[in-house]
């Protein structure tokens, strides 16, 4: 089970508290953390990450275990405090705008 | 007795104001999609409970709602735009080649005849449908790509295509405007595309008479009419009276004819508004007076209506897709603000008054009149 929190927007917008818990096949990684949010909350494709590059939005960061791993590659395994659910997996948007 | 609806689009979220036909007292609910820009919000002609808005967000990218009780409760439907094949470049505004990137749905405009057939006009500028309720979104390639598509550079506000028209007369009729490229005609239902841009004088770019790059900010046009158009340029007003082949200055008398709204009186197909600007370089009413214009001749001829607006030291603006008309007997008429007021009038632009004081700024207006 892998914890994900999502900004205040999102939570709204998939009518969601601060935090949601997934089930993820497999190996947990940026993709299919991702991949698996989308598929029980669909309104949330392309708000995170590009429909068509997959990539991040460029005013989105993903955060975990106090680390910026926005720059690790989607495939790469996902901290083990994370994929045992110890903790969450953030996704954060920029402190930006007015 | 009849009831109006008033959308209106905010850099922080959407309202709907209504009030019953009499237009005196109004009721504000909102704000839907609190925090997120919303560029637009139409009714379909064929449902008025069928509402669609463009939300959208830097952090988030766009979305699309849909409503199907009036605005009571939403749905985000489809957002995914892609264009069509190798999507190619455009003129960056240094005039070198920039690839076309999607970036917003600017304007939304349902068909007139199927809730579920809309259309929608994004930045970088093209032209999308869906068939479906807004679901699924297909490009209409042949405005991109009848030819003047590299050329196109974006105005300030970015290469948006921001005016739909559908010709209620002829289904396969639709125009279209982009800032900064100029108006496009399809007769074939969007399969190809032809400029219209002759008649247009534009002193800011290379060749003033070019049949591409005017920074057409709104058209307009009075369905018992499809033919004629109005259009508020960056600088300049003009009608057209042959399906845009041909234009012509209509600006007459206006104090100034830098501007972003155009529109038409429901009843009166030679009435129409504008709220002139003072400039490019200063995008706040002249003299600090808010000003609409009518002209009851289709133009050249114009009046200034004051009554219930502000007089002095207001320096709002109205963008482009920020004024509506109503078709009750005696036309309403609405604009917003970049200063998040509404206005409307009663009685076609005699009288004014706030309907809203204090909203964000102002993106964008549509009136339903329902019955």
């Amino acid at each position: 089970m892998i914890r994900v929190v999502l900004p205040g927007h999102l939570q709204d917008l998939a009518h969601v508290g601060a935090e949601v818990k997934l089930e993820v096949d497999g190996q947990a990684t940026q993709r299919s953390v991702l991949d698996a949010l989308e598929a029980r909350y669909p309104m949330l494709e392309g708000t995170i990450r590009d429909h068509v590059t997959q990539q991040r939005r460029p005013f989105l960061r993903f955060f975990a275990c106090e680390e910026d791993i926005s720059h690790e590659l989607p495939d790469a395994p996902l901290p083990e405090a994370v994929a045992s659910g110890a903790e969450p997996f953030l996704i954060i948007g920029a402190i930006a705008g007015g | 007795m009849s009831k109006v609806r008033v959308l209106v689009g905010t850099r922080k979220g959407a309202f709907i104001i209504a009030s019953d036909g009499k237009r005196e007292k109004w009721d504000i609910s909102g704000p839907h999609f609190a925090g997120w820009e919303i560029y637009h919000l139409k009714g379909s002609p064929a449902d008025p409970n069928r509402l669609y808005a463009s939300q959208s967000t830097g952090w988030f990218g766009q979305l699309i709602q849909r409503s199907n009780d009036g605005g009571q409760t939403w749905e985000p439907v489809g957002n995914k735009f892609v264009y069509d094949g190798l999507p190619g470049t455009h003129q960056w505004y240094d005039g070198t080649p920039h690839p076309w990137e999607f970036k917003r749905v600017w304007h939304l405009e349902p068909s007139l005849a199927d809730p579920d057939t809309i259309y929608a006009g994004v930045e970088d500028a093209a032209l999308f449908r869906s068939t479906d309720g807004a679901q699924n979104w297909q490009e209409l390639p042949g405005l991109r790509g009848h030819g003047s598509g590299p050329s196109w550079q974006p105005g300030a506000g970015g290469l948006c295509l921001h005016t739909i028209l559908l010709d209620p007369s002829n289904s396969g009729r639709m125009y279209i405007a982009i800032s900064a490229a100029g108006a496009f005609r399809t007769d074939d239902g969007g399969q190809t595309w032809k400029p219209i841009n002759r008649g247009l004088r534009s002193e800011y770019i290379p060749d003033p008479t070019a049949e591409i790059g005017h920074c057409v900010h709104r058209i307009a046009m009075h369905r018992s009419r499809p033919n004629v158009l109005y259009m508020q340029k960056h600088w300049d007003v003009l009608r057209t009276d042959d399906a845009g082949d041909q234009w012509h200055e209509v600006s007459g008398n206006l104090p100034t004819d830098f501007g972003f709204v155009i529109d038409v009186h429901t009843h009166e197909p030679e009435t129409i508004y504008v709220v002139p600007i003072k400039s490019d370089r200063e995008h706040f009413p002249l003299e600090g007076k808010l000003r609409v214009y009518r002209s009851r001749t289709g133009g050249n001829e114009w009046e200034p209506l004051t009554k219930g607006l502000p007089q002095s030291d207001c320096y709002v603006n109205v963008l482009r897709d920020a004024m509506s008309v109503d078709s009750l007997d005696k036309c309403g008429v609405y604009f917003g603000t970049t200063g998040g007021q509404v206005y409307a009038s009663a009685d076609a632009g005699d009288s004014w008054a706030p309907i809203a004081r204090d909203l964000p700024a102002v993106l964008s207006v549509e009136v339903q009149t329902l019955p």
